[in-house]
């Protein structure tokens, strides 16, 4: 495992696909080469990419990719499909339209299958991502599945997230405004030479304007969107209209491209370098990076809690009987709980 | 639950790969999907794919299974590239390489002999690929 872990650092290709294998698979010993390679991480930019399904994530990322390889940057790309619930297999085909940088080594393009895991995905992506990073990767780009819980946690892992809007999706936009709204940096409308993309331009621009104080909360110091941000006007000016209206306050500008020509990309890439300068300048990537470490010490403490609390429950002979037991109300479920946790707070409050 | 998960049975992944001219994918897909619904993660790599770009796909995704589909005829110029590619990335020893098309029995010793482990020809049963790799992914 130590070797493998070397030949992670010392850049060898088989290496990093094999721990992100290992990761994935959470095989033996996978905790420990994680714990190794965070001391190598943090010179990495991450971005997420989101977005409904068809609004061409894929597209654009492998343009992003080779414009960041034409300045000299490495980049690391983690793709998300979804997995079958039936079979648990999955089709991952999102590598079919990575064919700028077909046979680049330097650009790492790694699928994932959300494996059906609640909660599970987001800590194997920030886990993978880890490896990306002590790797060497300059920039690392999340896409991410294209619905549901996965897009709100993709914030925890990226610094910039991109989110895509496909023309002609105002319904959709509708519907997004209580999630993928409120975590977007930057909004990219897609397929821009389609009928109505002006249309989605305006309504997005509306619906961003009306994004008020508070709704990022949980996103570490960005509850900072007051009122003054409608104020302004300024994103009027165009479709990558960039950056902060007060000073400490970030505007996420609209992009307009159309990915499978290759427009718009340098536009975005200028709107993701700005919002970088922002969480430099104000601070906030720092504020960013501790939360995103707070909230996955939270993740792994729950998780592992969660199995130190089942084999103390197959201890004390398993759940079936607990419930037999509550079903013929010779107890409860509140008192079983009391019962089943009473020697890990026995544990706890000895030590105290 | 980490425990629990660490011991879990791991999910194998196989790329389904075209290389080379022929544009004609439905076998290609049939198999990425009966794949798929024998439980492994398919990588499909999408028409016209040059050996490198299938050597890249087979060592950034570590696939267990390199499945190549081609029908031209241009396996034996093909399939050596791959085979080169994948142990100049240390990637070859612990994956299996399936080829999959209209490849003549003369030629298939030869392939053999290069390091493929397995030829399907047409009318190859999918429950015997499936049953082949499950026997026979390698042990990591």
């Amino acid at each position: 495992m130590n070797d493998l872990v070397a030949d992670l650092l010392a850049g060898k290709h088989s290496a990093l696909a094999r721990v992100i294998t290992k990761i994935e698979n959470r095989a033996p010993g996978y905790r420990d080469v994680v714990s190794t390679l965070h001391q190598h991480t943090g010179h990495a930019d991450v971005v997420g990419v989101t977005g409904s399904p068809g609004a061409g994530k894929s597209t654009l990322v492998d343009k992003v990719a080779a414009a960041y390889r034409e300045r000299g940057l490495t980049v690391g790309v983690i793709a998300i499909d979804p997995s079958s619930p039936y079979s648990g297999g999955a089709v991952l085909g999102d590598r079919i339209r990575m064919a700028s940088n077909a046979g680049d080594m330097d650009v790492f393009f790694r699928s994932m299958s959300a494996r059906g895991s609640l909660g599970g995905l987001s800590t194997a992506t920030t886990d993978a991502v880890t490896a990306l990073d002590a790797f060497g990767k300059d920039k690392i780009i999340v896409e991410t599945v294209g619905a549901g819980q996965n897009e709100v946690d993709i914030v925890r892992t990226a610094d910039t997230v991109a989110v895509l809007v496909p023309p002609g999706s105002g319904d959709d936009v509708q519907m997004l405004k209580a999630g993928i709204l409120e975590i977007g940096d930057v909004f990219v409308v897609n397929k821009a030479d389609l009928d109505g993309a002006d249309r989605t331009v305006q309504q997005l621009r509306e619906m961003l304007q009306h994004r008020g104080q508070g709704e990022r909360d949980g996103r570490a110091g960005s509850g900072h969107h007051g009122p003054d941000q409608t104020a302004g006007g300024t994103t009027e000016d165009g479709p990558a209209t960039n950056g902060e209206r007060a000073p400490g306050t970030w505007a996420p500008p609209i992009v307009e491209t159309v990915a499978n020509r290759g427009e718009g990309v340098e536009t975005f890439l200028d709107a993701l370098a700005d919002h970088g300068d922002f969480l430099d300048r104000t601070g906030r990537r720092d504020e960013q990076e501790r939360a995103r470490f707070a909230a996955e010490i939270r993740t792994l403490l729950r998780e592992d809690a969660n199995g130190l609390v089942t084999r103390e429950l197959d201890r004390q002979g398993g759940l079936d009987r607990l419930v037999d037991d509550v079903v013929a109300r010779e107890t409860d479920p509140y008192t079983v709980v009391d019962e089943v946790l009473a020697p890990l707070r026995e544990c706890l409050d000895r030590e105290a | 639950m980490s425990v629990e998960h660490e011991q879990s049975e791991r999910t194998i992944r196989c790329l389904v790969a075209k290389v080379g001219l022929d544009g004609h994918d439905r076998g290609a897909h049939v198999i990425a999907r009966a794949l798929r619904d024998a439980g492994f993660e398919v990588i499909y790599s999408g028409l016209h794919r040059s050996p490198e770009e299938v050597v890249q796909a087979a060592v950034q995704e570590d696939v267990d299974v390199v499945g190549i589909s081609i029908l031209s005829g241009a396996h034996n110029t093909l399939v050596p590239k791959i085979l080169d590619g994948l142990k100049q990335y240390d990637a070859f020893d612990d994956r299996l390489v399936l080829v999959g098309g209209i490849v003549p029995d003369d030629d298939k010793a030869e392939l053999r002999a290069q390091g493929v482990d397995e030829i399907f020809g047409p009318g190859a049963s999918m429950d015997e690929m499936i049953a082949y790799i499950r026997e026979h992914a390698p042990e990591r």
